[in-house]
């Protein structure tokens, strides 16, 4: 395969991810930004922190409204990862390694294309909000479905889940990033109204307020959303889950290509550490230091695959 | 096809009978949904200098371009020959040049032509093909009046639109395929892999790796290049994906760099190597015509194929013909003026208002002037753009062109149409893809069938005896 391949096959899973995890974000914002925050600007804000778009957005507009917002994440091109623009970036990176990609694949990735790109021509208002992300959800689901039923498994699909995997932990750890001062437990006053609110956007922003609930019988405390978010293998969406997954796939590569290379030792010490560790022994180093040098890991690795597999020149 | 005081033409009476008993609110149907398929698939072409409107579609016409057999047999013999005609040519005008000697054609339009490559002087392509790939537009005047317009020789674009017009017709009306014989297409990405691989550089030991290489997404023929790649199961490869390494062009994959020794090119001539062209290609790499001067890799087309096929040469085709193969050219040129001879370009401008004038290196159907249909300050502006520059220009009669029907809003119409057969040369042999692409000029009246002009697409059927 070429290293061009896999490298469109890389950011074409990561922007399709990135595109649904910024909805999820918009949904998460939007939900309680309307229904329980007495302070929606700060809500707002920290949704853009987590989108890792503060910047951009502070150069352009003063103040932290629900249209400005959710513009800003939906339609606009100049937000280098709003819905728009991942959604375009995708299907670039789909176009590009199309020989690669099965009809069903492609034909998903370009009709979400195609769809999204009509929905988000005007602005979007309140009412309309919710079913267009319903939408986006529904169509990257779709493209889910197309890869994973349909694409053989080999490279070409390592190297999407490569992307998945990378871009999902790093969405994840950002969530846990912005909110962590929420789920520190000296900073829990259970019950506290702020709180359950806090928690309650983490857990929506992960589409996972149903699972957590399920999964801990209702036993709200910091201590078990973080393990949860961090530790938890039966959650798709936490650290250790996306962790697994590219270890995986790095694993098969290797195999399949009958070479370990750099990135694989990068791995191999960041699955050991996320073994060993226990959401106490998280709290013990700090739960802030240790998402901050996840986050920087996580990037590593990808950095050390682009370069392992010749992404680029 | 049912237009005219002749009724219905031979070939066409069977889809006639069929086409009288369907329903035209269902074909209007399956028009719409064959747009909607073309624009799910990505079956779309660039526009240069839209940004708006970057990607477009080709519109498809859902009536096929019907030829009988016998029809076909005449065609497919006259292409053949003046293919080999054309490799003939080509090798000739890279070695001893004897077409030259012998004042058969002017030194003149050799050595002042761009498309000319001295590096290609006494360079033999692997196998002796110049010409892997050719698309030879013809047109028709009459019952048994084909005339060639032009052989494009260098990297000629359209062969995935004839694959999906196909496609598109078994998947619309599949009843069809089993009332009418049909001669398939379906064997082309086939063929073509096997023709490349069958020119690989005699070092190559083992199975030839063939790529394609495409100048990258933006290009306007970027589906083709891509669906070629995949229909072939070939790497599709841009510049920066390639490099010389020991002496071969090698592909950069993720396991390492791996030697290509057949390159199906879609990018020009210009711009294929900076070290030996154009020096500020992105697109080509440097080196390669070493590489290729070397032996160690097919490019297909061989560079420098140009020179046989721009419209000045062209009006020398059938001289060219007889020397080279000792036969009378079975397809009939156009008529054609070189406005480079004094007595023509005067011939030219005193009738302008009926010809057709065109660029010697133009394509894709732009800067071109069709008299008949321009205005007085048209006519007058191109007449001062020919004073300046003559021998930049050829001009031809407007050919009475044979129209077919396309499916319109209000029925059947009559439109005019070229068509544009593909042939694949090998040391192996040469092989026509029955039929080719239809282009449609899908404006009333109008003569331009190009893709960036407002033309269509049709099927093209070959009947089976």
């Amino acid at each position: 395969m070429l290293g061009k391949t896999a490298g469109g096959l890389y950011w074409m899973s990561r922007f399709l991810e990135r595109s649904e995890n910024t909805a999820r974000l918009i949904e998460a914002g939007f939900r309680i930004a309307l229904t329980r925050s007495k302070d929606p600007a700060s809500e707002w804000k920290s949704v853009l922190t987590t989108a890792g778009v503060r910047g951009i957005y502070d150069a352009k507009y003063d103040s932290y409204t629900a249209a400005h917002a959710v513009d800003f994440l939906l339609r606009d091109t100049g937000n280098p990862s709003s819905v728009i623009s991942s959604i375009e970036n995708a299907r670039t990176n789909a176009r590009l390694v199309r020989t690669a990609l099965t009809t069903e694949v492609w034909e998903a990735v370009n009709e979400s294309w195609m769809t999204l790109k009509a929905a988000l021509k005007k602005p979007v208002n309140d009412t309309q909000l919710p079913a267009l992300l319903g939408e986006i959800r529904r169509h990257t689901a779709l493209v889910r479905g197309a890869v994973h039923g349909t694409m053989l498994r080999n490279d070409i699909f390592d190297f999407t889940q490569i992307g998945t995997s990378l871009e999902r932990a790093d969405n994840t750890a950002r969530i846990i990033d912005v909110k962590y001062y929420t789920l520190l437990p000296s900073a829990s006053s259970v019950g506290s109204t702020l709180d359950n609110v806090q928690w309650e956007t983490i857990l929506r922003s992960v589409s996972a307020h149903r699972s957590f609930k399920w999964l801990n019988n209702h036993d709200i405390s910091p201590a078990s959303i973080a393990e949860f978010l961090i530790l938890d293998n039966r959650f798709p969406r936490s650290l250790s889950f996306c962790n697994r997954l590219l270890d995986d796939s790095l694993g098969f590569l290797a195999k399949d290509y009958g070479t370990r290379l750099p990135c694989h030792d990068l791995i191999d010490i960041q699955r050991d550490k996320m073994r060993e560790h226990t959401i106490a022994s998280i709290f013990d180093e700090g739960l802030h230091v240790f998402i901050t040098s996840f986050i920087h890991d996580n990037n590593a690795i990808g950095l050390q695959i682009e370069k392992d597999y010749r992404f680029v020149r | 096809m049912l237009l005219g005081q002749d009724g219905v033409r031979d070939p066409y009476s069977e889809y006639h009978t069929w086409f009288s008993k369907e329903d035209p609110v269902r074909l209007t149907k399956k028009s719409k949904e064959a747009e909607a398929f073309f624009r799910r698939t990505g079956i779309t072409f660039n526009v240069y200098g839209q940004s708006a409107a970057q990607e477009r579609l080709i519109p498809f016409d859902l009536i096929p371009r019907i030829i009988a057999n016998r029809e076909w047999t005449k065609l497919s013999k006259g292409i053949e020959q003046r293919v080999r005609a054309i490799n003939a040519f080509l090798h000739d005008i890279y070695h001893r040049q004897e077409i030259l000697r012998a004042g058969i054609v002017p030194i003149e339009l050799i050595s002042r032509n761009d498309a000319f490559l001295p590096q290609m002087m006494g360079v033999t392509p692997p196998g002796g093909v110049y010409t892997h790939i050719v698309g030879t537009d013809i047109v028709r005047t009459g019952e048994d009046d084909f005339f060639v317009l032009e052989d494009n020789a260098r990297t000629p674009s359209g062969v995935s639109y004839m694959l999906e017009n196909r496609e598109t017709m078994l998947q619309m009306f599949p009843e069809l395929f089993s009332q009418i014989k049909v001669q398939p297409v379906s064997d082309y990405p086939k063929n073509l892999r096997r023709s490349l691989a069958a020119c690989a550089p005699p070092n190559c030991d083992g199975k030839p790796t063939v790529a394609v290489l495409t100048p990258g997404i933006h290009n306007s023929a970027y589906f083709e290049h891509s669906f070629l790649a995949d229909q072939m199961g070939v790497e599709l490869v841009e510049g920066h994906d390639l490099r010389v390494v020991d002496g071969r062009i090698q592909m950069r994959t993720t396991e390492g760099y791996q030697v290509i020794d057949v390159l199906y090119r879609r990018v020009d001539d210009e711009y294929l190597d900076p070290l030996n062209f154009n020096p500020d290609s992105m697109l080509g790499v440097p080196g390669i015509m070493d590489v290729y001067r070397a032996g160690n890799i097919t490019i297909a087309n061989a560079p420098g194929t140009g020179v046989a096929d721009d419209k000045a040469i062209y009006s020398y085709m059938p001289e060219i013909i007889e020397f080279y193969t000792g036969e009378k050219a079975i397809l009939k040129n156009v008529e054609t003026h070189r406005c480079s001879e004094p007595d023509a370009l005067k011939y030219v401008l005193d009738n302008l208002a009926d010809l057709v004038v065109k660029e010697v290196h133009g394509s894709g159907g732009y800067g071109m002037l069709v008299g008949p249909a321009a205005s007085k300050s048209e006519l007058a502006s191109f007449a001062a753009k020919l004073r300046r520059n003559p021998s930049n220009y050829i001009a031809q009669p407007t050919l009475s062109l044979s129209t077919v029907p396309i499916f319109a809003k209000k029925g059947l119409a009559p439109r005019h149409v070229d068509l544009r057969p593909f042939v694949l040369v090998s040391p192996d042999g040469m092989n026509i893809t029955p039929g080719g692409l239809t282009r449609v000029a899908l404006k009333d009246g109008s003569l331009v069938v190009n893709s960036s002009q407002g033309g269509g697409t049709k099927d093209t059927w070959v009947l089976e005896d």
